[in-house]
């Protein structure tokens, strides 16, 4: 942005962004330098005997548990267990979700009197939800795939209802004046069109899904990763507990890259 | 009086939306006192409603929002303590900043809340778990936001403080926090949002504290019309929350 570069040229000058000069090998070398900062420090905490012996681990002891996860047939069935999940979620709450983004978005008088309700429902906690979805899907796999399926909705909703809005005006006339059908307005002018906010939504109704269905495996399951990051919290295995949600989140940051790359934006 | 320009009015798709929700919730009922679906499985909506005075009196409601607003007070106020220096440090620093706001997003989109297990273990099953992770979640949004706001500062305003010989603090303070507030402020809105989410979310998991627990504690004793309501009372908290947010959000906007 213009005004941002403004600003960045301003600051160079004034003191506000000491070493303005910074290329991407300095940027590298920050961040390598943070990682090892980090590792060296966790690593003497460790060592330190300051805390309980286990709440800190050595990093070796993480990197082995690490291996031993990933060595374990047990995480890859969990791990398709989870990944059926969220796929599902997204499958059901995100077809609903530009189904009803479209509907919202596409009718004004519609859109202003059902989308309050989406909007205002999006930002509460959906884990509560829980304890219905178990006594209507009951405690297997079902129960996470819906409450997965109802995170990802509003998000889903919202972002196809604005990409709908905000459709540019010329090439609806164009559709018009070329006497398209309503199939032919959808599939030539609004899904085209509605791509990049359809797939951002998708991809922040992946997040959501993910969060959603691994607490609800915590809460009460017998399969999934959730499941398993809880039996190892109760085996009190700290290692094998940071090496899975290290695994975890690289996962589900892998997940958001491909759909980053896939919506054109970076995570 | 209906008149023609009335289904053309504001009010109109307010009132139809309304409806709609209240409609469904008759069906509902109706459906269940037929029996066409499962009154163990979905309680009368009327049950629910009479469930509410219930909660209030017998569930220490008042208790339950108080842990709940404490834990909630504590980590928005440490997001803010937290947060805004973070963002005003990755402004100030462009190094830092490359470096650094691809992470800060990165752990935004990252689900965090799942390292629950983790702080149980280093702070036990306590309302600490729940500031703490609360905290966690809620600050990336911060950060950023602060470091957006700060970057977007008109540079006019920026040549005002350098002509009256501002120092780097005086700059902070009376010029560059003053314009970016609005940015800092929907930041503020979601990193709240999420604190607001965590709390609640961690609650329920780990069946302590406020209103989170409520359900959990509800739903344990099968007392479904208790859980209904008390799921519906927390969506009512969050929507009244989230709406005070948006309006001091608006309200600030225009200062811009």
């Amino acid at each position: 942005m213009a005004a941002t570069g403004q600003v960045k040229d301003l600051t160079a000058t004034m003191g506000w962004a000491r070493g303005g000069r910074s290329s991407l090998r300095s940027t590298n070398l920050i961040r390598i330098g943070l990682l090892l900062g980090m590792g060296i420090g966790w690593e003497a905490l460790s060592r330190s005997g300051l805390l309980f012996r286990d709440v800190v681990p050595s990093l070796f002891s993480i990197w082995a548990a690490i291996w031993k996860l990933v060595m374990n047939p047990a995480f890859y069935a969990n791990l398709q267990v989870t990944a059926w999940e969220i796929f599902a979620s997204l499958a059901i709450g995100g077809g609903l979700g530009v189904a009803v983004g479209i509907i919202l978005g596409a009718n004004r008088f519609l859109g202003a009197a059902y989308e309050p309700y989406v909007y205002y429902l999006a930002p509460t906690p959906r884990i509560i939800f829980f304890p219905v979805m178990i006594m209507w899907f009951g405690v297997g796999v079902a129960s996470k795939i819906a409450l997965g399926a109802l995170s990802c909705f509003f998000t889903v909703a919202l972002s196809t209802a604005g990409g709908m809005r905000e459709i540019d005006k010329v090439l609806i006339r164009v559709g018009r004046s070329f006497r398209a059908t309503p199939w032919q307005m959808a599939m030539k002018i609004y899904l085209p069109a509605m791509r990049v906010p359809v797939l951002n939504g998708i991809r922040l109704g992946f997040g959501t899904a993910t969060v959603t269905a691994l607490l609800a495996e915590t809460k009460l399951s017998n399969q999934g990763l959730g499941f398993m990051i809880m039996q190892i919290y109760s085996r009190f295995d700290m290692p094998s507990l940071y090496g899975l949600l290290i695994i975890v989140f690289i996962l589900a940051g892998v997940g958001n890259l491909i759909l980053g790359k896939a919506t054109g934006t970076s995570a | 009086m209906a008149s023609p320009s009335f289904s053309q009015s504001r009010a109109f798709p307010i009132l139809l939306g309304a409806s709609t929700f209240i409609g469904a919730f008759v069906a509902l009922e109706v459906l269940l006192r037929y029996g066409v679906v499962n009154k163990y499985v979905v309680p009368l909506p009327s049950q629910v409603l009479m469930s509410l005075e219930r909660i209030v009196v017998e569930e220490n409601i008042v208790g339950r929002m108080r842990d709940t607003a404490w834990e909630m007070f504590v980590s928005c106020i440490a997001v803010i303590v937290l947060g805004v220096p973070m963002g005003a440090l990755l402004y100030r620093w462009q190094p830092l900043r490359r470096a650094l706001l691809d992470w800060v997003a990165a752990l935004a989109a990252a689900p965090l809340v799942l390292a629950f297990p983790l702080f149980l273990v280093i702070f036990g099953r306590s309302a600490t778990t729940v500031i703490v992770m609360s905290v966690i979640t809620g600050l990336a949004p911060i950060v950023i936001k602060t470091t957006e706001g700060l970057l977007g500062v008109r540079s006019v305003l920026i040549n005002v403080g350098r002509s009256l010989k501002m120092t780097d603090a005086q700059m902070l303070r009376m010029i560059l926090l003053p314009a970016a507030l609005p940015v800092i402020f929907s930041g503020i809105r979601l990193s709240w949002t999420f604190v607001l989410i965590s709390v609640v979310g961690i609650e329920f998991l780990i069946n302590l504290g406020g209103l989170g627990q409520l359900i959990n504690d509800l739903a344990e004793r099968y007392d479904l019309p208790g859980t209904y309501g008390a799921i519906g009372f927390v969506i009512l908290v969050s929507v009244i929350f989230f709406m005070l947010l948006e309006r001091v959000e608006s309200w600030l906007r225009p200062a811009r």
